[in-house]
């Protein structure tokens, strides 16, 4: 294997861990802001109860998005040396303004908001974690950009093979950044509300923490019903713009081979395997016209197929298919639950209905897999470009050692899997023990002679009792 | 402004870089000083005092990988794909130390495993930091701009002397934090180690100025150019000065953060040498204005942080408001 493949195995190593805490901490921040605000108008102490909760997983989870997002950082210039040569100009100056905006903001203010709930003013407190919110979301803003303006290119000219900014305002707001913004946001608030609703769920069907589990489940019902919908919206959207922009993309996420004569249509494939040699699917079950009408609105429309361009100009069909389908029909299977759910509520049956809890039990991490799904379909289906049409992925590896590359590889997979194993196993079990119930405030009022005790605040061991 | 852009911006990379090196150097002091707590409940203490910063420390070097992408792309990949292997060892060595103030405190069994993590991570991750710098300033074999030397080509005596001299550097940082921080028996050892650690780097300080003037950069040429080292010889003075009120002041009760402003003047005076022996350089052989990224670029970036970095200063300064004093050594929730 040589330093390009591995350098790619590693980045999409590095890359999908890390995407699962941010996803997972950006809902959990804009939730933990609403429930310190319904405690604070409130003064329901089950509020604060679930507040002091949900930080513990925050904590842990940010914690692990930190250390994996600063492996991310210099990712860059140690393996694509020559993407960051040619497109530093642009790319770079989208990343600073994500740490300058963002990542300093979330950063002090998460230890005030972890640390200080007895050394600064209610109000304050309820101040910095709507600041680690935000900082959340204005990091998301800014790295959608940088990932947006790589698979749709604007504003810039290239001088002597280099990429130099032309109009910020074009690069910023490429043309497919404001879909991909929405899509990416929503998803992330999805993903925390299936873990909200499923860790509320597997609760009420334990019989623990009844009355914290129905108010996270209604809550997490309340909040799927809005963002689910507004995802399958976004999500069409989205598709789109890819179709106007990258329809090769489009054709792979489709496995769109050739097509047919004027008037068919495209069918929407619902099972095929793929390909490549051969160039056509096999074990193809699909529905005449639906596929047309799905990606272009009318019955008769054509999309761009694959065999249009040279099989070197296509990205890998078989993982952009799947993909796609994965997260498709987990974006279903939420929609339909949703439904579900809020039929059962309307008769008044939603804590008793067995169907409805499992449904959320079983769909816990639904989002987590939708996400991660959704994310290869992107990268991987703008192969075999890193900037969309204009650097192919080929040309912009570091000149490393493939030796240099296995290493840190192998290192990467070792780490990752001790470190996030032992991280997630945490979450796990802090998540199995549940809110406590009237949890006493963190014991520093005593003033200046107290610390605030790290990233766990007013827990004991989460191994004590498990 | 082709010009005067690249020269302010390697004044910002040089003010993120210090920024780092100060705030992140005395947390991985405390984890570099782990292995003297006497038990448990001493590094709890320890590590209590940094928990709520020790995130937003770490950022400025998330800045300075950022900031020198966006100003001088040329040298973010020369540097990194060059020091391809000390830098995943600083990467996987932060790691390590970052999750371990999480995972410390939620673990019972692996508590003492969590700690040997912090410290691990934060020895190695200093050693890293140090051997980068000594690369650097070593100057490395490159054609057009480009790195066209081997995997190991970082690896020399030099680079060991700064890795090693920078994992003492931040020890001593950790250790007047120490003595800023905490009272009683935690404080005691802290002025204990701060003593010899004083002297250890003094020495550190000397060993790597003589060396400096015959590395094949000859980074520290310009120190001995022309009339030059009459201006600049009050810079060792102040070294010697500050060390000497340092060692005075570790001992000295009363004032407990004295011991930590003369450490960090000692850090801002080191690192002004080496940033006085760089300039104009960024890499030795590849100046500022070579590995620049266009004024539109530059000028970008610049533009929101003359707002945002008081913006970050301000709040950065409030958040060490909220926690001052000390911190107890029963603080904690056992």
């Amino acid at each position: 294997m040589d330093a390009l493949l591995l350098s790619r195995i590693q980045f999409g190593f590095v890359i999908s861990f890390h995407i699962l805490f941010p996803a997972f901490t950006i809902g959990l921040a804009s939730w933990l802001a609403f429930v310190e605000w319904r405690w604070l108008r409130t003064r329901d102490t089950l509020w604060r109860d679930l507040y002091f909760f949900w930080t513990k997983v925050f904590a842990v989870s940010f914690g692990m998005g930190v250390v994996s997002g600063i492996v991310m950082s210099f990712q860059f210039g140690t393996n694509w040396a020559v993407l960051s040569e040619q497109a530093g100009n642009i790319l770079g100056p989208l990343l600073s303004y994500e740490v300058l905006t963002a990542f300093f903001l979330e950063a002090t203010f998460l230890g005030v908001m972890l640390f200080g709930w007895s050394r600064v003013k209610e109000r304050m407190h309820f101040l910095a974690t709507c600041m680690v919110a935000l900082g959340t979301l204005i990091s998301t803003f800014w790295i959608i950009s940088a990932n947006s303006w790589m698979q749709t290119p604007a504003g810039y000219k290239i001088v002597e093979g280099v990429f130099e900014p032309d109009s910020w305002w074009a690069i910023v707001f490429n043309p497919s950044f404001p879909y991909r913004l929405a899509h990416m946001v929503l998803a992330a608030f999805i993903t925390t509300c299936f873990v909200i609703g499923g860790v509320a769920a597997s609760y009420l069907l334990r019989g623990v923490h009844v009355e914290a589990g129905k108010r996270m489940l209604k809550a997490a019902v309340i909040f799927a019903a809005i963002t689910v919908p507004a995802q399958v919206f976004v999500g069409d959207l989205h598709g789109l713009n890819v179709r106007e922009h990258q329809p090769i993309k489009v054709a792979a996420m489709e496995a769109h081979w050739e097509s047919g004569a004027p008037g068919e249509g495209v069918p929407l494939i619902l099972f095929a395997v793929p390909n490549e040699k051969a160039e056509r699917n096999d074990y193809e079950i699909a529905v005449p016209k639906l596929g047309s009408l799905i990606l272009t609105h009318t019955l008769d429309g054509d999309i761009q197929p694959l065999k249009s361009v040279p099989a070197s100009e296509r990205p890998p069909v078989k993982p952009v298919f799947y993909a796609f389908r994965i997260m498709v029909g987990l974006g279903v299977a939420m929609l339909l639950l949703v439904l579900f759910s809020l039929w059962q509520w309307w008769r008044g049956r939603l804590y008793q209905s067995r169907a409805a809890l499992w449904g959320w039990r079983v769909l816990t991490l639904s989002g987590f897999v939708a996400l991660l799904s959704g994310w290869y379909v992107v990268e991987i289906g703008r192969q075999p470009y890193v900037i969309y049409g204009l650097l192919r992925t080929a040309d912009a590896v570091s000149p490393i050692a493939a030796a240099s590359v296995m290493t840190s590889l192998i290192v990467f997979a070792v780490v990752y899997f001790v470190v996030f194993g032992a991280g997630i196993g945490y979450l796990v079990k802090l998540i199995r023990k549940g809110p406590h119930p009237h949890e006493p405030p963190p014991r520093n009022e005593q003033g200046e002679k107290t610390a605030a005790r790290p990233l766990s605040l007013p827990d004991e061991s989460s191994e004590a009792d498990a | 402004m082709e010009y005067w852009l690249p020269v302010i911006w390697f004044g910002v990379i040089g003010f993120g870089v210090l920024m780092y090196v100060l705030l992140d150097g005395f947390v991985l002091g405390l984890g570099i000083l782990a292995p003297f707590a006497e038990d448990e409940g001493q590094l709890d203490h320890m590590m209590n005092t940094a928990a709520p910063i020790w995130d937003g420390n770490e950022t400025w070097l998330v800045l300075g990988g950022a900031g020198l992408l966006a100003a001088f792309p040329k040298a973010y990949a020369l540097v990194l794909s060059a020091l391809y292997l000390p830098v995943l060892l600083m990467l996987i060595a932060l790691v390590f130390r970052g999750v371990a103030f999480e995972f410390r405190f939620k673990a019972r069994r692996a508590k003492p495993a969590w700690g040997a993590a912090f410290a691990l991570g934060s020895i190695f991750c200093a050693f890293a930091q140090g051997l980068i710098l000594g690369a650097i300033v070593e100057g490395m074999p490159m054609q057009e701009g480009k790195y066209v030397g081997g995997v190991f080509d970082w690896f020399s005596p030099f680079s060991m002397l700064t890795g090693a001299a920078v994992v003492f550097g931040y020890a001593l940082l950790g250790s007047t934090w120490l003595i800023l921080k905490t009272d009683g028996r935690m404080q005691l050892i802290a002025r204990t180690l701060a003593r010899p650690l004083v002297l250890v780097v003094a020495v550190f300080i000397g060993l790597v100025s003589a060396w400096l003037p015959f590395l094949d950069s000859r980074i520290m040429a310009r120190w001995f150019e022309g009339g030059n080292f009459y201006w600049l010889f009050p810079v060792p003075l102040l070294v010697i000065g500050n060390a000497y009120a340092l060692w005075r002041a570790v001992m000295r009760e009363g004032n407990d953060a004295q011991p930590f402003v003369y450490a960090l003047l000692f850090f801002v005076l080191g690192f002004l040498g080496l940033v006085l022996g760089i300039w104009p350089n960024i890499v030795p052989g590849l100046s500022i204005w070579d590995a620049a990224s266009p004024p539109s670029s530059q000028g970008f970036v610049l533009a929101g942080l003359v707002v945002l970095l008081p913006a970050i200063l301000g709040y950065t300064y409030w958040s060490y408001r909220v926690f001052r004093g000390k911190i107890a050594a029963d603080a904690g929730y056992h």
